[in-house]
């Protein structure tokens, strides 16, 4: 009986999965974050699709996952980090991001609506990367990667403030940036 | 159906349906949308079929492990989603050069499908070393306020708007 509760839980936790998925991927391709040319004009500073994206869904994000958080509703997870990882590894991405114009996300969507430099070279480059690191996994992580490790911290932590503290100030400041790109024609 | 099948929506009410789909991800799957560990595991199980089960020994896939879960369908979804999408509004299209690529670099499918590997290997490979993508960082961990999601997303940008001037102003340019 565990068994069979267990597995049913099991694939209820994927269908949810497939099910936030394909909500995701339809947002991505109506915002046109699928697209190459829109992923490249924000890279050359030309179109703010993608940055006007992300700020809103950070801002809506943010400002939800706090109040649940303060209702005792849900457990935030909140990647470890070192500047050894989220600084080099941050930077090999946007070269990759820029080359290749798609991110994981969004080359999956890319897929979905029919760009096959996505579907054919993008999907291949991108397993190819993880298996590699995979392989050099062993040597980075007792190296480079434990540079300047500071695990999970997030901004309040490092603040020692109450939450709101750092919430609120940095929702504002995101209104200000998209309300100064709207301004400025962008 | 009006709205639904317009090409394209508002980027401010696109953030925000995802900042949204976030809560509940959180709220049901008590999990963070996030994308690059699903094609880490992908690489794992392809690398199973050729090598067998000593897959699993190795050290970074004891951790992140070589099986379909959650975020794997999460992406798989997100496939279906944007194909939903774009046959819904006629976007479809199967396109091999995107206009602007082929602006600056013509339309040769083979220099395309080159640049799109290597930027992939970069893509996967800097993925994993910093743990996490653009939605998993980006968006997932920027808006918890992670200081290791905040350095990244950063970083993200500089090295994309690096590259994207060096490859279209000065490669680009000089072609």
């Amino acid at each position: 009986m565990n068994e069979i509760n267990k597995k049913t839980s099991k694939n209820k936790q994927l269908l949810a999965g497939l099910f936030f998925g394909i909500i995701f991927g339809f947002l991505l391709q109506k915002g046109g974050a699928t697209s190459y040319d829109v992923i490249l004009g924000q890279l050359l500073l030309t179109d703010f699709t993608v940055v006007k994206i992300m700020l809103s869904a950070v801002v809506t994000g943010m400002l939800g996952v706090y109040v649940l958080k303060g209702m005792g509703m849900v457990t935030l997870t909140p990647k470890p980090g070192s500047f050894g990882m989220s600084v080099i590894g941050g930077l090999l991405f946007g070269v990759g991001f820029a080359l290749l114009g798609y991110c994981p996300g969004t080359i999956s969507g890319a897929v979905g609506d029919g760009h096959l430099d996505a579907a054919i070279g993008g999907v291949a480059g991108i397993i190819i990367g993880s298996g590699l690191f995979a392989a050099l996994y062993p040597k980075l992580s007792r190296g480079i990667l434990k540079k300047g490790y500071f695990g999970t911290l997030t901004l309040p932590e490092l603040l020692r403030v109450n939450s709101w503290f750092v919430v609120i100030p940095v929702a504002l400041l995101i209104l200000f940036i998209l309300y100064r790109l709207e301004a400025s024609g962008l | 159906m009006g709205f639904i099948t317009e090409l394209r929506w508002s980027p401010y009410l696109v953030g925000m349906g995802i900042g949204i789909l976030s809560w509940f991800t959180f709220l049901i799957s008590k999990k963070a949308i996030g994308c690059s560990t699903a094609f880490a595991r992908t690489s794992g199980m392809i690398e199973k079929l050729f090598r067998g089960t000593k897959v699993e020994k190795k050290l970074y896939y004891q951790n992140i492990k070589p099986v379909v879960e959650w975020q794997w369908m999460l992406v798989v979804g997100v496939v279906i989603g944007s194909f939903i999408s774009s046959i819904l509004s006629g976007g479809f299209d199967w396109q091999m050069i995107p206009p602007v690529w082929a602006e600056t670099f013509g339309s040769n499918p083979y220099l395309r499908i080159a640049f799109a590997v290597i930027g992939g290997i970069f893509l996967g490979f800097g993925a994993r070393w910093a743990g996490g993508c653009t939605s998993g960082h980006g968006i997932s961990g920027t808006m918890q306020l992670a200081v290791s999601s905040w350095i990244a997303a950063i970083c993200f940008f500089i090295g994309g708007i690096a590259t994207a001037y060096l490859i279209y102003n000065i490669i680009g340019g000089a072609l």
